[in-house]
């Protein structure tokens, strides 16, 4: 079955047409990474794949769900990790997660693993997240994702700020993640280090895909 | 939909809460504000006592002004907007949540404001009642306005400056009929407060629909 799904898509910025025509099927259980230089598309990619971007022209699925017009089922299904981190600064890291739980319909259950997981339940739960560092930040947003246990997650930079701990863990949450048959689109400069995690990799340069590579190990 | 409502107000006026941005910095310049228009017009007792609804109503105004800054400035500044569209949050909720928060803390800040014109311009209150209703309704039109602006506003880059222009002229009806009804709650101007009550609540009203359908495409767009 096909997670992602596009033909000829296409997605502006303003009027800049970030996405230039794309096409695109990924399958369920893939380790996608999209690797390219600054300002490719990657980023567009991954939030087209979201549902945060409305298709210009073209045609897309996600999880099944049309992009063209249901993008609300798609943003629930699945769990982004972009460059903000979307978290309250005068909110504790605890109440932050408390709170996008219950805005995502998730079992609050699911929060204390998920912080004992990314390394910020112990010391850090009760802390407001504007004394955290922007590693703590990087790794209270991957904990909201965790907690949303999407079928497909899209990364975008996740290994950027952490330490090396915090790319271990980004790396066994990838692993673990497509180990339970969800599937991952990743972007990252770290091409090194993704690539032993990906089963493909996607060269994505002005907007169009100009590579792609199965078993990209 | 309640529940969203409820999770969205909770989490604005705990993050009010834990900043004491309001308690801080808005209650004393309001108070701040209101003692200089005493300092301007104090000579002229009089003056200062037919215009107090009016200067009343125009510090709330500014009050208004910044807590819609501050609450349209949660949501941006991390990205928190498109997690709430991620989560799958009713835009209406969003938008109703935030608005209750707003109103409910510009009815904190007329409460004390109420008291700065007793203290500092020899206010009283001739009509409880109809002081009540009025703030109760003109802060729910202030925050509706407001956060529906504020939405509108949310992704352009000078944002705060632009939004007090925006806004302003669109709360010059609550402006008119909250000060109208004031006069007379504070015996001020013999007029029929309760009929300008009536233009307050159908300003709030038309905003609070306006606001629930529209946050959605506003969330989606800016």
């Amino acid at each position: 079955m096909s997670i992602i799904r596009l033909q000829a898509a296409v997605a502006l910025i303003g009027r800049f047409p970030a996405l230039a025509g794309i096409d695109l099927e990924v399958g369920e259980g893939e380790v996608v990474l999209v690797q390219g230089p600054n300002g490719a598309g990657k980023s567009t990619l991954l939030r087209l794949c979201a549902g945060l971007m409305r298709l210009e022209s073209g045609e897309g699925t996600v999880l099944g769900h049309d992009l063209a017009t249901e993008r609300p089922s798609i943003r629930r299904s699945v769990g982004l990790l972009g460059h903000d981190t979307a978290l309250y600064d005068d909110l504790t890291v605890r109440e932050n997660l408390d709170f996008w739980a219950r805005a995502s319909r998730v079992d609050e259950a699911a929060v204390t693993p998920a912080m004992e997981r990314l390394g910020v339940a112990d010391r850090l739960h009760d802390v407001p997240v504007a004394l955290l560092s922007a590693g703590q930040r990087r790794r209270v947003a991957l904990a909201a994702v965790v907690v949303r246990r999407p079928r497909l997650w899209l990364l975008d930079e996740p290994h950027a700020g952490l330490d090396p701990s915090g790319r271990d863990l980004v790396d066994q949450l990838v692993v673990d993640a497509a180990a339970a048959g969800a599937t991952v689109l990743l972007s990252s400069h770290e091409v090194d280090r993704t690539l032993e995690l990906a089963t493909r990799r996607i060269t994505v340069a002005g907007g169009t895909i100009t590579g792609d590579v199965t078993d990209a190990r | 939909m309640l529940a969203d409502i409820r999770l969205v107000a909770a989490k604005d006026l705990r993050i009010e809460w834990r900043s004491r941005v309001t308690l801080s910095q808005v209650v004393p310049f309001a108070l701040l504000v209101l003692v200089l228009f005493g300092f301007a017009l104090d000579a002229n007792r009089p003056v200062l006592d037919a215009a107090t609804s009016g200067l009343y109503w125009v510090t709330v105004l500014f009050v208004g002004v910044m807590s819609v800054q501050r609450a349209t400035a949660i949501e941006t500044t991390d990205g928190a907007r498109r997690a709430l569209l991620l989560a799958g949050v009713e835009p209406a909720a969003v938008f109703l949540g935030k608005a209750v928060a707003v109103a409910l803390q510009l009815l904190f800040v007329e409460v004390v404001l109420v008291g700065g014109v007793i203290v500092l311009f020899d206010a009283s209150i001739e009509s409880l009642p109809l002081l009540t209703a009025t703030c109760l309704v003109a802060s729910v039109g202030i925050a509706a306005a407001g956060t529906l602006l504020g939405a509108l506003v949310a992704g352009v880059r000078a944002r705060e400056t632009v939004l007090p222009i925006l806004l302003l002229p669109v709360l010059a009806p609550v402006l008119i009929g909250a000060t109208r009804a004031f006069d007379d709650a504070l015996g001020t101007v013999a007029v029929d407060g309760w009929a300008w009550l009536g233009l307050l609540a159908g300003f709030g009203a038309i905003n609070t629909v306006l606001g629930a359908l529209a946050y959605g495409v506003l969330l989606e767009e800016t």
